[in-house]
């Protein structure tokens, strides 16, 4: 079970509330007469699957029904971060990277969680 | 004054009108309150429910104008007049419910719109699609506990704040306008499923309903 933080409530809400709703920061090719098949493919229907940290958008369905993002570690499922729409996220791969001494800490994490 | 297009929902002529409790209480049944009663539940029924949406300083002005009542700017805010009677809730940051009794919702939308021009904004009717119920008595925080997933302990749900969470197994906008009083909106399809199961939870308080 998350508990997890709108951005826009401001306050810690239960996992009920939410849905999530796919890979976030996906840019819509500017012209999309003008980009090839495999760029609007890849707009469309391909998505990141990584292993480690990961940026979500979720939906405060229940409550205030805003869109938001979350920073997620696909490994220990723990939520490094949420942030309103439009902004940029803090906690990236580079920067958990930076930060974690190993890539097997991590995952050991993990298994416990 | 804006172009759109608006009409007063309630009708002229004298026709019967009913609330979406009317059907529960003929159909689900009714405890009477008794002296063992700790939990009083009621409805408000036929109050007027607008959805005001745009930006909180536009807004603000108007809705100050028109009714006395500030804006809640602070999520999970929720105002009331000096009567009691009329209250503005936070929804989102871009969208506030605000309930006024019976009669007053198109005059009311009116004054807004009128107010706010040609400001960027949208006002919607939604009096028919939900209603107002009232729980209260010193049971009324525990059979919230046993319905709704959010914490409505006092020490965590203060007076004046209200919330949009689940319900058992449906959604309600869940309100505390004063110290011994939780308010309910909910909506029209899923009133008779929350009354019920009210009835149900409020059963081991000897719930009652006041009509
Ligand atoms: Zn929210």
């Amino acid at each position: 079970m998350f508990i997890i933080y709108c951005p826009y409530c401001c306050e810690y809400r239960e996992e009920e509330e939410f849905h999530p709703k796919g890979q976030a920061h996906i840019e819509r090719p500017k012209d999309p007469e003008a980009c090839s098949d495999e760029e609007w493919g890849d707009y469309l229907f391909f998505r990141d699957n990584p292993r480690g940290v990961h940026h979500e958008m979720w939906v405060h369905a229940a409550g205030c029904r805003k869109f938001f993002n979350v920073t997620r570690h696909t490994v220990s499922y723990k939520i490094l971060e949420t942030y309103k729409m439009g902004e940029k996220p803090s906690v990236t791969a580079e920067s958990v990277a930076a930060t974690t001494a190993t890539p097997e800490s991590v995952q050991k994490e993990g298994v416990r969680a | 004054m804006s172009k759109v297009a608006t009409f007063d929902t309630r009708a002229e002529a004298d026709l019967p009108v009913a609330t979406p409790m009317a059907y529960s209480f003929a159909h689900s049944g009714a405890p009477a309150v008794t002296p063992q009663s700790r939990v009083v539940l009621r409805e408000r029924p036929l109050q007027g429910h607008l959805i005001l949406r745009g930006g909180a300083i536009v807004l603000d002005e108007a809705v100050r104008k028109v009714l006395g009542i500030n804006l809640p700017g602070e999520p999970q805010a929720l105002t009331l007049d000096e009567s009691g009677q009329r209250s503005v809730q936070w929804l989102s940051p871009d969208e506030w419910l605000v309930i006024v009794p019976d009669g007053e919702a198109f005059e009311l939308e009116t004054a807004l719109r009128h107010e706010l021009a040609d400001a960027h904004y949208a006002i919607s009717d939604v009096s028919g699609g939900q209603t107002l119920l009232e729980l209260e008595g010193e049971g009324a925080t525990e059979v919230l506990m046993k319905s709704v997933i959010y914490d409505v302990h006092p020490s965590h749900f203060k007076v004046g704040k209200g919330v949009t969470t689940v319900f058992a197994k449906a959604t309600v906008i869940l309100r505390r306008p004063s110290e011994t009083r939780w308010e309910l909106v909910v909506r029209r399809s899923f009133a008779d499923y929350t009354y019920r199961w009210l009835l149900d939870a409020g059963d081991e308080f000897a719930i009652g309903v006041e009509r």
